[in-house]
């Protein structure tokens, strides 16, 4: 992609529709200040998530495949979560190496298959508006601000389809160019533990730790993570002693513009990030008063 | 040491696991790769690599009652240390699915029950709905108050939503269910 399509069709996924809706509402508000409109797949549905490819490959498929068909065929799909990315990815692999697949799934939904579709990766939207100089007049509200970029597992993906773009630094990249001040450290790519916070959590808490606590070291002010099951795991699992503000990427994206950033995403955070956001002046402190809840 | 006796067995299960996995076991040359990067392999109790090795010897019910299969959380990080484009994830993928096809004592029963968990919930709403996930998976395993500080955080932050976000297309997702039925 190499000119911004101003209108694209959009893919949630549930983590940003229910758990993570700050994730949702910041990616949402930061592409419209660039004109940039999102327009939902008409009733999508969960693209199967890590519990489906672990016990029925067939089902896994057909959950991905009926997201791929509803989408419209004119315009890049972008999927803002990583484990959907993936997922869907797979699905529209799997369907164009196979034509026995195709001719089952468009008896299934009664339209042709589409090879073509483009699913865009959040990353990718941010290359080309990079690139297109988007960023050029932003540079000063992260001044400062020293970040861990942290991509858990989202970057991975199985070798048939390794032939894909691939994002490493991309969160530095933009970081920088915002004025922020990425740190380097050691566990930007390890994954964050996924479900085994529900079913041996001891084993994600010790992954999250690990994690937060390699931040710490760093000299990292904040994380920032695109993936928002992987912000949810560092909340939830990491101890007192090891506690850093975690951000959604399109939250510090929209706290880089005036103006843009609300302060409802921030309650929702179980790690209160607004101290940090006062301290540096990102957000007006508390007593000021802000009657539509967002802030300078 | 132990001898392992292997079998003509043996290469059925490997072109069994190769043909559902899309990978070619011999590839592997044991280098560590994937076990090392592996974040979850010091909990498991054989390593990535060796349960290739120990598919090749046909040691079928030691690795589909082994915990590693469902400790693998498919992160493909192993993929992408692998030199030989072996895939793991794939690989521990058919492994479950074939643990859970013949019966085999599951020897991490809560992990499958989060799975089977949120399958179900999927099966109703065409989408994950955390909160009677946590419910259910909680029921199931008789454990009810291990999270609930946590659960309660979560619910005062709206972290979790009381009713689901659903598909309005019910029938759709039905006839999917339907549909992998029918394709296994």
């Amino acid at each position: 992609m190499n000119k911004i399509e101003n209108q694209l069709s959009y893919f949630p996924g549930c983590s940003l529709a229910t758990t993570a809706k700050e994730n949702n509402a910041s990616l949402n508000s930061f592409l419209n200040h660039f004109d940039i409109q999102l327009t939902q797949i008409e009733d999508w549905n969960c693209c199967g998530s890590s519990s489906t490819h672990s016990v029925n490959s067939k089902l896994a498929l057909s959950l991905a495949a009926r997201n791929l068909f509803l989408a419209p065929r004119d315009k890049p799909l972008l999927i803002a979560c990583p484990g959907c990315f993936l997922r869907l990815g797979h699905a529209k692999m799997e369907l164009n190496e196979s034509r026995e697949k195709q001719r089952q799934y468009e008896q299934q939904f009664d339209r042709p298959h589409n090879p073509d579709l483009q699913l865009l990766h959040f990353f990718e939207l941010l290359v080309t508006m990079s690139r297109n100089g988007v960023f050029k007049n932003l540079t000063g509200r992260l001044k400062g601000l020293k970040i861990a970029p942290y991509y858990g597992c989202m970057l991975a993906r199985p070798p048939r389809m390794n032939k894909g773009k691939n994002h490493y630094g991309l969160i530095e990249k933009t970081m920088s160019a915002l004025g922020g001040d990425p740190v380097q450290w050691a566990f930007p790519a390890s994954c964050c533990g996924t479900f085994l916070s529900v079913s041996r959590p001891e084993i994600t808490e010790k992954l999250v730790n690990r994690i937060m606590k390699g931040a710490i070291r760093s000299g990292a002010e904040c994380i920032v993570t695109a993936c928002a099951m992987c912000h949810l795991n560092l909340e939830i699992r990491c101890r007192k002693e090891n506690r850093l503000p975690i951000f959604h990427f399109s939250e510090l994206l929209s706290l880089a513009l005036e103006g843009k950033a609300s302060r409802d995403w921030f309650k929702r955070h179980l790690i209160n990030p607004e101290p940090l956001l006062e301290q540096k002046q990102l957000i007006s402190c508390k007593k000021a008063g802000n009657p539509n809840g967002f802030f300078r | 040491m132990e001898i392992i006796q292997t079998n003509h067995m043996a290469q059925e299960f490997v072109d069994q696991v190769e043909k559902m996995s899309h990978s070619n076991l011999s590839r592997c040359w044991h280098c560590l790769a994937c076990s090392g990067g592996c974040p979850f392999s010091e909990d498991m109790d054989y390593l990535p690599n060796k349960i290739i090795r120990m598919i090749q010897f046909g040691m079928k019910e030691k690795i589909l009652k082994s915990s590693t299969i469902w400790l693998c959380v498919g992160c493909n990080t192993c993929s992408m240390e692998c030199p030989n484009c072996v895939d793991m994830a794939a690989i521990m993928d058919t492994l479950r699915q074939m643990a859970i096809a013949e019966n085999i004592k599951i020897a991490e029963p809560g992990i499958l029950s989060f799975h089977n968990a949120v399958v179900d919930s999927i099966s109703r709403y065409g989408r994950t709905h955390k909160l009677e996930i946590m419910m259910r998976y909680k029921l199931s395993e008789k454990d009810l108050f291990s999270d609930i500080n946590l659960g309660l955080r979560m619910l005062s932050k709206r972290k979790l939503d009381l009713l689901p976000s659903k598909v309005k297309d019910k029938k759709s997702i039905q006839s999917l269910f339907e549909m992998a039925e029918r394709l296994s």
